[in-house]
């Protein structure tokens, strides 16, 4: 996956918009918008930030400058253990030419010292939207980790992997009535890549509009 | 204790048998986070956890603990499952807690 790739393959899916969102990390953005422009895309820049309890929250921005931003504060932030490329892979950062221009040392899934609870103010300084992701799996999620929705939280929408799943964790979990809910890839490999299934409805079809749809809650 | 000792004692469930069973178990290694029991995993320890997925085998490969007891009545998804035979990862399970069954193995090795 290179950030042309997944731009070109969002394309011949037919799909509008689309979030590049690698673990704890914003650095192939730059690239990755290049690329959704120059195929006619609406390109999100974001990142899955993985929180100090092991939950995955995916954030979202409308603008570059700000996720790189939000970029720089995770990587102080990040429990720093060396990658090991045999088990995890590579993490190459790549230009608009998919050219390798550096590399990451640390594994980037790795846990971060940001708690849950301290997500959504933390986003909001950065002009960041917060979606916890794949509420439905059982690992790496808000409620297989910590069995719940904490109280005091104010998330307005929330991810799934599988759609199927919604009525089950509504029902388990009242406050998740409140949120929007979306499925999209979660692709960590080409042909992962959704085919252009659901819908947001938005007032102006921007990254800006898209946040706001977002984030209007149910 | 080797492995193979470990699941011929009957104290769990075996899951996956692996391959890899002649190995020593050292020391038990408690742990819920992967992002600790990545720096702190003991070679050849026998982990014993609540987390079934394919990233506990990955730590569990990386630190090169001796194999993994499932505690709580936790289960091993597909993706893991897939991988511990591939691998030849040897998986016990039970539904003592983690202290319980971490005990019964480290009363066994003294």
């Amino acid at each position: 996956m290179t950030p042309a790739n997944i731009a070109g393959m969002a394309m011949i899916k037919g799909l509008q918009a689309v979030a590049l969102t690698d673990h704890n990390t914003a650095r192939n953005c730059p690239a990755f918008l290049k690329h959704c422009e120059a195929y006619g895309l609406i390109g999100l820049p974001g990142m899955e930030l993985t929180t100090s309890e092991e939950v995955h929250v995916v954030c979202l921005f409308a603008r570059l400058d700000k996720a790189l931003a939000f970029d720089e504060y995770v990587h102080e932030h990040l429990i720093k253990v060396p990658n090991r490329k045999e088990y995890f892979g590579e993490q190459i950062i790549r230009d608009e030419n998919d050219d390798p221009i550096g590399e990451e040392p640390y594994f980037l899934p790795n846990a971060t010292d940001i708690s849950f609870d301290d997500v959504y103010d933390l986003l909001k300084g950065f002009d960041g939207f917060m979606i916890p992701a794949h509420l439905d799996k059982t690992s790496t999620s808000l409620i297989s980790n910590l069995g719940f929705v904490p109280p005091d939280s104010r998330f307005k929408c929330f991810e799934l992997h599988k759609m199927e799943n919604l009525h089950r964790l509504r029902k388990a979990n009242p406050y998740l009535e409140k949120c929007k809910v979306i499925c999209d890839s979660d692709a960590h490999y080409l042909e992962n890549i959704h085919e252009a299934e659901f819908k947001l409805l938005v007032e102006e079809v921007t990254p800006e509009g898209i946040i706001e749809a977002l984030g209007q809650g149910m | 204790m080797t492995v193979q000792e470990l699941i011929d004692s009957d104290m769990f469930e075996v899951v996956n048998e692996g391959s890899d069973t002649d190995r020593d178990i050292s020391k038990v290694f408690c742990c819920d986070l992967l992002s600790i029991a990545m720096g702190k995993g003991i070679a050849d320890a026998a982990w014993v956890t609540v987390m079934g997925n394919i990233n506990t085998l990955a730590v569990m490969s990386l630190t090169d603990m001796a194999c993994i007891i499932l505690a709580e009545g936790a289960r091993m998804d597909d993706p893991g499952m897939a991988k511990a035979r591939q691998q030849g990862f040897t998986i016990l399970r039970t539904d003592e807690p983690i202290f319980d069954a971490g005990l019964k193995i480290h009363e066994r090795i003294q």
